[in-house]
């Protein structure tokens, strides 16, 4: 049985790892090939790494950092920041980046969620999602870390980014990312009920509970930075709560 | 053409002493795939891996491993363009040597595949690549860790125990035409073929130089097959 995935997501600015709240507050949180290691001896089921900033300030991804991060990783490997062109994609995949996180880049030209997919497959294009609740209830999807709107509804944008090839879907509540207070559970299941690729589950996991929650939801995988970094809570240990809740995962 | 310069490995000093003769894995480059961490993975498990698109590097390894990701149709035109068919085959047909797939690279030793058109495939596998089925809500891609079920005995499955997870990301399989070519099965709504072989071509629907133990195992028993095929 395919089991369901616990990924610890890493978050990248200037020279190190950090975590915010609501995408601001950023606090850094360690040094990222330590992080590296230590979720690689764990065995952890795959890793996001988000370079938060490249975006904002124009720069290209890190490709050596990149290509560090993959030599201590026997893991899949999802890398996501400042992508703007198939370029950038292919030194990353040839640095040994299995899959690729297209935000910004999936809503502004070039759209690179059909090119990436056309030429290196569906299977390594991640599309990533923000997403931030409006007064009326409804969802826009933000860009450039939050930064912008686009006026876009994300169940809408899952379903064209589904049919210009992404292979999955990554979607992150920028209200709860930070908070702890749990994923936000209609953004989550209505992305999920919209598209038939893997949902990945993104932004407030405080507990296991949270976890369990979202896959009750529909996702395919939970992410969660904050309760790896700020608790004593691990990915290992996610699982076993998962496990005794009934959900098939890899121990 | 899409060259990859792999960047020389920091970890293993050129100076350690090496208790047994290092196997050398041509990795085969077409311009798809996650390249480096197929070269990483095999040193990580003792062999010498050398990415290359020559003829004559290809011609020398005494094993071969053809990785892959991307859609049937690219890779095989990719692999007619740099005339590697041709080598390929003289190295796996006459010469008997061991060659591994990897997820693309397991559907291209297939008789044809319809992904991005139909296209025939290396041959060396009676079969055909098709789409997973989507019904009863299966999501495609099958993306994660799922089970790799030993439905015979293989050398690549020396010492591994049946049922453990490996890692996939994949929305084709391999449709095998001779039953007894299936080595492991996979469970995903009903089961798809994850492991095949056919004397000394051997293919994985997984990844297994990102499955971590499990894969790393996988990894170690092709050098021994090599290893041994070439003692």
């Amino acid at each position: 049985m395919l089991k369901t995935r616990v990924m610890p997501t890493l978050l990248f600015k200037d020279l190190g790892l950090v975590k915010g709240v609501r995408f601001d507050s950023w606090r850094p949180v360690g040094s990222v090939m330590q992080s590296v290691k230590v979720y690689n001896m764990r065995e952890v089921d795959e890793l996001v790494f988000l370079d938060i900033t490249a975006t904002l300030e124009g720069r290209e991804p890190d490709f050596e950092l990149v290509d560090d991060i993959a030599d201590e990783c026997f893991m899949p490997l999802t890398v996501g920041g400042g992508i703007r062109s198939l370029e950038d994609v292919r030194r990353l995949l040839a640095v040994g980046a299995d899959k690729i996180a297209l935000n910004t880049s999936a809503v502004r030209p070039p759209d690179l969620v059909e090119q990436t997919a056309a030429t290196f497959g569906a299977q390594c294009v991640v599309a990533s999602i923000d997403a931030t609740r409006r007064d009326a209830g409804t969802y826009e999807v933000l860009v450039a870390s939050g930064t912008e709107r686009t006026g876009l509804d994300p169940v809408e944008h899952a379903i064209d980014l589904e049919a210009r090839g992404a292979g999955e879907i990554l979607i992150t509540s920028v209200d709860r990312d930070g908070t702890m207070e749990g994923y936000d559970l209609d953004l989550i299941g209505a992305v999920a009920a919209g598209v038939n690729v893997p949902v990945i589950a993104s932004g407030g996991a405080g507990t296991y509970e949270h976890m369990a929650e979202a896959i009750s939801a529909g996702a395919a995988a939970v992410a969660a930075a904050s309760i790896f970094h700020f608790t004593e809570q691990t990915p290992l240990e996610a699982k076993r709560y998962l496990r005794e809740r009934g959900v098939p995962v890899r121990i | 053409m899409c060259p990859t310069t792999l960047r020389p490995s920091r970890r293993v000093p050129l100076s350690k002493p090496l208790a047994e003769p290092v196997t050398r894995v041509a990795i085969v480059d077409y311009g798809m795939g996650n390249l480096d961490s197929v070269a990483r993975a095999t040193e990580e498990c003792g062999g010498s891996p050398v990415v290359t698109a020559s003829e004559k590097e290809i011609a020398r390894a005494p094993a071969v491993i053809l990785p892959g990701v991307g859609a049937f149709a690219k890779g095989m035109e990719r692999i007619r363009e740099r005339d590697l068919d041709e080598i390929l085959d003289t190295q796996v047909r006459r010469r008997g040597v061991p060659l591994l797939g990897l997820c693309l690279g397991m559907h291209l030793l297939a008789t044809r595949g319809d992904e991005g058109g139909e296209t025939s495939g290396l041959g060396w596998i009676e079969g055909e690549v098709r789409r997973l089925p989507s019904e009863d809500g299966l999501r495609v891609p099958h993306v994660g860790w799922n089970e790799v079920h030993h439905q015979r005995a293989s050398p690549l499955l020396a010492g591994a125990e049946s049922g453990r997870d490996f890692y996939f990301v994949h929305s084709y399989h391999l449709v095998c035409a001779e039953p007894t070519h299936v080595v492991a099965t996979t469970p995903y709504g009903t089961s798809f073929t994850s492991i095949v072989q056919a004397e000394n071509v051997y293919g994985v629907q997984f990844h297994p130089e990102k499955s971590q133990r499990a894969g790393f195992q996988l990894l170690r028993n092709f050098l021994a097959i090599a290893g041994r095929a070439s003692a």
